[in-house]
């Protein structure tokens, strides 16, 4: 199956105030897809309904469906621990633990029950490798992981979420507390982590969205204006607000 | 205005907050010169190992040590981990609406009740109701109702501390909120809640009111061997011992205060220590 999760008129409120209205959107299988537009957008409120991050705000509401595999995430059935432990993510602002590098990495891992010394080592560094953070933290994993630069506690989120073997991993906006070189690490990062995982980005730089993302979804003012293949929400946009937002006229 | 006038309402500020600091360290510096003259003529071995005595010369503090230590540490026992547990409910699990933040207001408000109607609350419920006698358990849970309202109100700031993007990370990887609470919320938060405890149980040590109503003997010639063994702490014996007729005993009772000072000033730096220990966890 070449979709992984499909939305089907997902509306969510909070309070009255509805914030995505009739969200419809396939994202595929090991692709990046980025979600951009301006800020208020819901881009971010959408990207937490795919975890069910938002069911921790008080007051909310969801309608409609998300599918994952063909399964409903908000379903009875499903239970949320399991959901996120398919579907990772990273933040906007690095937050790894004030733990040590090691303790960071084995933090999901250790949830899910595993508990043995040699297999956890083995995720750690695998993990470790997959983030690329590998090289510059092998003789420190027990140093604090707060005395990594930002650059490097952003790739050890990365490294934490992909250290609980997920399907999709979320990015929200995961460069914007960051420097250039730091963000070019991370973006060819995300080039490699395509190759295993579907990553679902949200980005206020369209650059970067036009860069590594495979699809792109333009939000504005809780609705999904227009999704398709990148090159051609920027080269031809259908829509004229997406012209007006992608060449800068607003945002 | 000009950087000359500027620069001296620096300067003047400058004194004006150097005065304050002064002025608190003369006052403690003047208390404690007083006690300590009067007190150490006193103050020698047998002051520590005796009980305490009709003559000021054979008064010893050997009885409140123990009852203090008894009670310190059954307040301890039953107030942390009330307090904590509560501090995670209303920060963590209390839904908002009114009844929650009616009963976070009068918490609050619990914390400025005065001591003796604790004390009355104790003698009334433990002492008779229960009928637990004029007794350390008594005592301790006297105590513990007194201090709970600062912690729980001291480990509810520390809880709210805790960043939330660190809870975030947590849940996104699919912690329960238990795991949560136990893995990012309470060892981040825990020099809080021990600074908390120290002042509170700092408190509890010099507390004399509320015992003298729940009943600490005025007198007693034996160390507590159990909970429900009667008792008499430092700040009830000095209490005692400033009201004898007899001018000596002034001697006695500031000697009695130098002893609770290097328990408070002993305990507090187990306490910080301890906080320590938990500061340097979070950092590496």
């Amino acid at each position: 199956m070449k979709v992984k999760m499909q939305i089907r008129d997902l509306n969510f409120y909070y309070g009255d105030f509805k914030a995505l209205m009739d969200i419809n959107m396939d994202i595929e299988r090991k692709k990046v897809t980025a979600l951009i537009g301006p800020s208020g957008c819901g881009k971010s409120t959408f990207i937490r309904t795919l975890n069910r991050m938002n069911d921790l705000i008080e007051n909310t509401k969801v309608e409609g469906e998300i599918l994952l595999d063909g399964e409903d995430i908000y379903s009875k059935k499903i239970e949320v621990e399991e959901l996120r432990k398919k579907v990772g993510m990273v933040f906007q602002k690095p937050n790894p633990f004030p733990k040590s590098i090691y303790e960071n990495i084995v933090y999901g891992p250790k949830r899910h029950g595993i508990r043995n010394k040699k297999q956890l080592d083995e995720i750690v560094e695998k993990s470790l490798r997959g983030a690329a953070l590998w090289d510059e933290v092998k003789d420190r994993l027990n140093k604090s992981a707060w005395e990594l630069s930002g650059g490097q506690q952003q790739r050890l989120c990365i490294a934490r979420a992909i250290a609980m073997e997920p399907e999709v991993i979320l990015m929200d906006e995961p460069t914007s507390a960051l420097d250039p070189i730091a963000t070019s690490k991370i973006e060819n990062l995300i080039e490699t982590l395509k190759k295993d995982y579907t990553i679902v980005i949200v980005t206020h730089s369209m650059q970067q969205a036009a860069r590594i993302s495979d699809n792109t979804a333009f939000f504005l003012m809780g609705e999904l204006v227009e999704f398709g293949p990148t090159s051609t929400i920027f080269t031809t946009p259908k829509d004229q607000r997406t012209e007006d937002y992608i060449t800068g006229r607003f945002g | 205005m000009n950087l000359g006038k500027r620069k001296n309402a620096n300067r003047i500020f400058h004194g004006i907050l150097v005065c304050c600091i002064l002025f608190s360290i003369l006052m403690l510096a003047v208390l404690f010169i007083d006690t300590f003259k009067k007190g150490l003529p006193y103050l020698n071995v047998k002051f520590l190992t005796n009980y305490t005595s009709r003559f000021a010369s054979k008064a010893g503090i050997k009885a409140a040590i123990f009852g203090s230590l008894w009670i310190i540490v059954f307040t301890i026992i039953i107030a942390f981990p009330l307090g904590v547990c509560g501090a995670i409910y209303l920060e963590e699990y209390a839904s908002k609406n009114k009844l929650n933040d009616l009963i976070k207001v009068n918490i609050s408000n619990l914390a400025g009740v005065p001591s003796i109607v604790y004390g009355i609350l104790g003698l009334a419920i433990f002492v008779r109701a229960l009928g637990f006698g004029r007794t350390i358990i008594s005592g301790a849970i006297t105590m513990a109702l007194l201090i709970l309202p600062i912690i729980i109100v001291a480990s509810q700031e520390a809880i709210k501390t805790v960043p939330h993007n660190l809870k975030e990370a947590s849940y996104a990887l699919g912690a329960t909120k238990w795991e949560t609470i136990r893995e990012v919320i309470l060892p981040y938060s825990m020099p809080g809640i021990l600074t908390g405890t120290i002042l509170a149980v700092s408190r509890a040590i010099g507390e004399a009111a509320p015992l003298v109503v729940v009943g600490g003997a005025a007198a007693i010639w034996f160390t507590p061997q159990t909970p429900f063994d009667e008792f008499t702490t430092l700040p009830l014996q000095i209490f005692t011992w400033a009201t004898m007729p007899q001018r000596e005993f002034q001697g006695v009772a500031a000697a009695g205060i130098i002893v609770l000072l290097i328990v408070l000033i002993f305990i507090n730096l187990t306490a910080i220590l301890l906080r320590n220990k938990y500061q340097d966890r979070i950092k590496v």
